[in-house]
């Protein structure tokens, strides 16, 4: 864009700034550059490619239900499965993650459980319990506004010499908000070990990235705050895994945070309530399921001879089960009793409402 | 036992808690080196370190923000937001997050921060400075709304919000930072967070008030009292959850009430105070349930902010004005 470029009238340059793609496996499944140390780890990418594979079969069991009227209003992770799941692969069991409402795939890579994604989606509180990351926060669904708490979460560990992580995950949308430049701005400030994610599925619900920023990347938006952006390839899970490997481990080495940008696609609705056809072609559409990562990584390992037809069935196989097996599970779960709604409100229930609780569970008449 | 001015008590209970719990953490703008705007955090940072003193950039929501993660891991965040008027963009965060990520998350992650700020007008400040909307925040579940207004309940009250496991907003009364003087001990005591403080006992009527209006109610107080009535003065002090017993209590012995406060009057916390009444006290009152507040305007600047907030005079009247209605 050469009207950024003003003239230098003989004026100094005080600083530079340059900005690095990253990307290993092209659409196809063929090599562009050579793959990083862990690639050579078949059991990694079984579990990275079971990871994806898994959520797309997530996806689809959620979808059914929410038509079907069991579940609530449901955000897909089609055809951006790589992001979460290489993020949250990199990730410590003692870091704590920092999701949007569309980071199933990091959670579900983090011990949460199927069933308890499903209770959330379905309207219970008790799918933010989380089984296994215990210290992650619940979805957030007011975009962006998790970022400061990630920053929070990573001055706590800094002032406490922790050699952990925060990893915040947010859409390409919301790096429009405030709250996410202030966060990153004062990560900057402090080095706190904190790793932004975006991923930037370039459309916010019907508002593409375009009417979004001023950009040419996401990525730059760190170099406002002082740190290292990253774009990276978010359809290639090598990709972002390796991505996700480097700046986790820059940041719990006391070198402040970084920023990635993961650039893929949402070939899905923004919700089970959105009709993405409103705003976009289906010809757009068809066109980016070339680039989609579960593909993508299985025409690599099956050019690679690391793949069979075999394998295949039996991970389908494996994730159906185990999405079905959820399913019994969150159906069978019966509702809380109504008056419920007061409990964790405060640490202990004060009087005053404490007596609305007993009228709701028909007890006295306060 | 020394005599202190509010903010000094309000500073030593921030010394007192970083002191006994080093997961005490004061951040805000120019709360540092500079001491906060109103010297509320004066010494702190050379005290205790910059680490847990922190400056942090300008930005609100961001102070806001990060004490919901900090309190998340375990931290007692005491942010500072420099006047009230500046604490909207953390609305967003006390009512998304603070307020609510212990109900959620069914009680795994919790929120013990306390958001300070000044609250109210009289000093002369400058537009946006003079902010009364503390009932704004008094309708937010899962939150506390305190509000002290002698040095005495400063220190305690904010010993308490330090240390209650939930957020706290605390709202300091401006008008009174330098003008309220008392004495206080500084032991580490805290006081309860849930109870009315009566000032002064009365039979005749009951005055209801919190923050700097508490000067004015008894101001009026003291001229009724000239008068032969006897009014009892009732520092609300907490506004969430707030003391419905001390309320109730007072109303049926006197069978009259006025709530005073500075904020406009629609929609403000006196609405929800007469309405208590009316709900559970109704066959006790012997005269209509008034309010005197602020008018429901914008707050004036400097020049017009005395006529606005309630005068001793205005509560007087109404006072009386109870008294005589039959």
């Amino acid at each position: 864009m050469a009207s950024k470029k003003m003239s230098d009238g003989g004026l100094p340059v005080i600083a530079r700034f340059e900005v690095r793609h990253r990307n290993y496996l092209a659409p196809d499944g063929s090599i562009n550059r050579p793959l990083p140390a862990f690639a050579s780890d078949a059991n990694l990418l079984t579990a990275l490619y079971r990871a994806m594979l898994l959520l797309r079969n997530f996806d689809r069991k959620a979808v059914a239900l929410q038509r079907t009227g069991r579940l609530g209003t449901y955000a897909v992770s089609l055809g951006q499965e790589a992001v979460s799941v290489g993020i949250a692969s990199a990730m410590r069991a003692e870091d704590v993650l920092l999701p949007s409402y569309r980071d199933n795939g990091a959670l579900i890579w983090r011990g949460v459980k199927l069933e308890e994604i499903l209770l959330f989606w379905g309207g219970d509180e008790r799918g933010n319990c989380f089984s296994g990351s215990v210290e992650d926060f619940p979805f957030c669904v007011p975009v962006g506004s998790q970022a400061p708490h990630a920053a929070g979460v990573a001055y706590a560990f800094k002032l406490r010499k922790q050699p952990r992580v925060a990893v915040c995950m947010f859409g390409d949308g919301a790096t429009s908000k405030g709250d996410v430049y202030e966060a990153m701005n004062f990560a900057g400030v402090h080095k706190l070990p904190v790793v932004f994610v975006a991923t930037n599925n370039q459309w916010a619900i019907s508002v593409p990235l375009r009417l979004q920023t001023g950009c040419e990347t996401l990525a730059q938006k760190a170099i406002a705050a002082g740190f290292i952006g990253e774009q990276v390839d978010g359809s290639d899970v090598v990709a972002m895994r390796a991505a996700a490997e480097d700046a986790i481990a820059a940041a719990r080495d006391g070198q402040g945070p970084r920023f990635i940008e993961a650039v893929t696609y949402r070939l899905g609705d923004h919700t089970t309530s959105d009709d993405a056809l409103r705003y976009r072609s289906a010809d757009e559409v068809q066109a980016r399921w070339k680039e989609e990562p579960i593909t993508r990584l299985r025409s690599y390992r099956v050019g690679q001879k690391m793949w069979s037809k075999a394998q295949e069935e039996q991970l389908a196989a494996e994730c159906h089960e185990r999405v079905e097996a959820a399913v019994e599970r969150y159906l069978a779960t019966e509702p809380r009793r109504p008056e419920t709604m007061f409990d964790h409100l405060y640490a202990e229930l004060p009087e005053t409402y404490a007596a609305q609780r007993r009228k709701l569970a028909g007890e006295g008449d306060a | 036992m020394p005599e202190v001015t509010l903010v000094e008590a309000v500073n030593l209970a921030l010394a007192r808690a970083m002191e006994d719990d080093p997961d005490v953490v004061v951040l805000g703008e120019d709360v540092g080196i500079n001491g906060g705007v109103f010297r509320a955090t004066v010494g702190l940072q050379t005290r205790f370190g910059p680490e847990r003193v922190l400056d942090t950039p300008l930005a609100e929501l961001l102070i806001s923000g990060l004490c919901v993660g900090m309190a998340a891991q375990g931290l007692k965040p005491v942010g500072e937001i420099q006047f009230m008027g500046f604490l909207y963009p953390c609305i967003d965060q006390l009512v998304n997050h603070a307020s609510r990520i212990r109900n959620r998350t069914q009680g795994r992650l919790t929120c013990p921060m306390v958001l300070r700020t000044p609250h109210g007008a009289g000093i002369r400040a400058p537009e946006h400075h003079s902010e009364s909307t503390e009932a704004m925040l008094a309708h937010i579940p899962g939150l506390r709304v305190v509000m002290p207004s002698s040095p005495e309940r400063a220190y305690g009250l904010l010993l308490a919000a330090i240390r209650d496991p939930d957020p706290v907003v605390f709202l300091e009364p401006t008008r009174l930072y330098r003008a309220a003087k008392g004495e206080v001990e500084d032991n580490g005591e805290a006081l309860p967070l849930d109870v009315a403080f009566v000032l002064r006992e009365g039979r005749d009527v009951t005055l209801i008030s919190w923050g700097a209006m508490l000067k004015e109610t008894m101001a009026a107080a003291d001229a009724l009292a000239a008068d032969g009535i006897a009014a009892e003065v009732i520092d609300l002090a907490t506004l969430k959850p707030y003391d419905e017993a001390t309320v109730l209590g007072s109303v049926a012995k006197t069978g009259r009430c006025v709530i005073v406060h500075e904020a406009t009057r629609t929609g403000g916390f006196g609405g929800e105070i007469a309405a208590l009444i009316a709900e559970r006290a109704l066959t006790s009152l012997l005269a209509p349930v008034a309010r005197v507040t602020g008018y429901d305007t914008i707050i004036p600047m400097a020049r017009l902010e005395q006529h606005m907030m309630p005068s001793a005079g205005r509560i007087v009247t109404a006072a009386r004005k109870a008294c005589q209605f039959s």
